[in-house]
């Protein structure tokens, strides 16, 4: 029996490693708010080295066992999970505490899309946030976002979303008339602000008018516009065309100051009409 | 298709279905367990099957690097599946480990992974994934100590030129 004895005090030895483990002589707070000040307490007497570790960050520091451990504000920013370790050179213990985001947003992600959209179409614009704490956390406790869409000749659109996991998204439609819009995001006092350019859209209806030019014709079109009232942008081709005897000629001319104008050969008896995209214009029958 | 079929997903993982079916090849037993919950997703956006694997995919990979990146600490390993705000604070924690003269080993275990916001843009998927990892402390080579620990993570991921790469990354309590 005599070889089991020494077996037999390492073991104990083990076990009392494994016991003062789980002692609870490490306090550790089970969570507290990212970069607050906080404190652990280790049990004991002697020097040891703790470790708070996990992927957000790592902190290592040699202690005094038989007190707390004070982490002034600021220590630990990264929200996440951490493993407490204590290690001395007679024993080893572990715990773990979670580090919360804080509850005051300090910043947002905020992206609004498209850049650059016509005006008076349904639920184009979107607008998605992510909101952060001032560690750049993201805060997963709910909160109400604004979305606002502005611009000074139309009512401001508004809609309050509750953030889900951190993220909130909302679409909102384009305004009736030309211009740079607002796209504001606003979690408590924390805004962010996007520019949407409005233009018009496609024309809504063309008008035109003939008048003699010596041997010609001059076609002038009404100021195109688009279904809203805003003028359609300089550079929009609108298409001329002649019919007479089986044929056919056909000029593509852009808007310029808001109306085009061209001289086509007058034939008596032509078919004059016009368009631009899909949208077809008036038609004169030419009898001069 | 606002929801996804969890085990046409799951069955793309090859880990948790090798824990299943006994006709498929064998796998490593240190591949983490996976499963895909159904997404309920509130929006405008379509998540596609493909997109949604492909995301998922991603960041499954990213533990395998992050695992060899704080194992020795080397941040650059980070720059493949990580970027922005995830991997500045991984390597500033690669940093401090570096000088303390500390290394960390993850091993991931089990993963329930959930889409939870797919943005209107497509610029950017959110997951939860209640993760089961164990770690490994070492400093100087010394055994510290270990733990297995269950936690959720938060994570944002964003595409770029060919995968998905982790921006968020952030656990929380379950």
């Amino acid at each position: 029996m005599k070889p089991a004895l020494p077996v037999l005090l390492a073991c104990l030895s083990l076990v009392g490693r494994v016991a003062l483990a789980q002692s609870g002589s490490l306090i550790v707070p089970a969570t507290i708010e990212a970069g607050s000040a906080f404190s652990i307490q280790c049990g004991g007497s002697g020097q040891a080295t703790l470790y708070i570790s996990g992927p957000g960050q790592l902190i290592k520091r040699d202690v005094q066992l038989g007190g707390s451990t004070w982490f002034p504000a600021g220590s630990l920013g990264n929200a996440g999970h951490y493993v407490v370790f204590l290690s001395s050179s007679s024993a080893s213990e572990s715990g773990s505490m979670d580090v919360l985001p804080a509850e005051k947003p300090a910043d947002l992600t905020f992206i609004a899309k498209p850049s650059r959209l016509p005006v008076a179409l349904h639920g184009a614009i979107t607008g998605a946030v992510y909101v952060f704490d001032s560690y750049r956390n993201l805060i997963n406790k709910p909160k109400s976002v604004s979305f606002e869409l502005s611009n000074p000749s139309s009512p401001t659109q508004t809609h309050v979303v509750q953030t889900r996991y951190g993220a909130a998204w909302t679409q909102m439609d384009s305004s009736p008339h030309e211009g740079k819009d607002q796209f504001v995001a606003r979690v408590e006092n924390v805004s962010s602000t996007r520019i949407v350019s409005q233009v018009p859209g496609d024309p809504c209806s063309l008008k035109m008018y003939a008048k003699p030019a010596g041997k010609k014709v001059q076609l002038q079109t009404d100021p195109v516009r688009d279904c809203s009232g805003n003028a359609v942008p300089d550079g929009t081709i609108v298409t001329f065309t002649e019919s007479y005897d089986n044929s056919k000629s056909t000029v593509d001319v852009p808007l310029k100051r808001g109306v085009a104008s061209i001289e086509m050969p007058a034939h008596p008896g032509a078919t004059l009409s016009v368009a631009s995209g899909v949208v077809l214009g008036n038609q004169i029958r030419w009898n001069q | 298709m606002k929801s996804l079929n969890s085990l046409i997903l799951a069955a793309s993982f090859g880990a948790s279905i090798a824990a299943i079916g006994a006709d498929r090849p064998a796998v490593r037993t240190d591949q983490p367990v996976v499963r895909v919950e159904p997404s309920n997703l509130q929006g405008p956006r379509e998540l596609q099957q493909q997109t949604a694997k492909a995301a998922i995919q991603d960041y499954l990979d990213s533990w395998a690097v992050l695992g060899s990146a704080m194992s020795q600490n080397q941040p650059e390993l980070l720059e493949k599946d990580f970027i922005g705000e995830a991997q500045d604070k991984l390597a500033a924690t690669i940093k401090q480990q570096q000088i303390n003269g500390v290394r960390t080993v993850y091993q991931d275990k089990s993963h329930d992974v959930k889409i939870v916001f797919y943005s209107p843009d497509g610029l950017s998927i959110e997951l939860t994934d209640t993760v089961q990892y164990d770690e490994q402390l070492f400093d100087h080579d010394k055994a510290i100590g270990s733990a297995r620990v269950r936690t959720r993570y938060l994570v944002v991921l964003t595409p770029t030129e060919v995968r998905w790469r982790v921006r968020i990354f952030q656990a929380q309590p379950e």
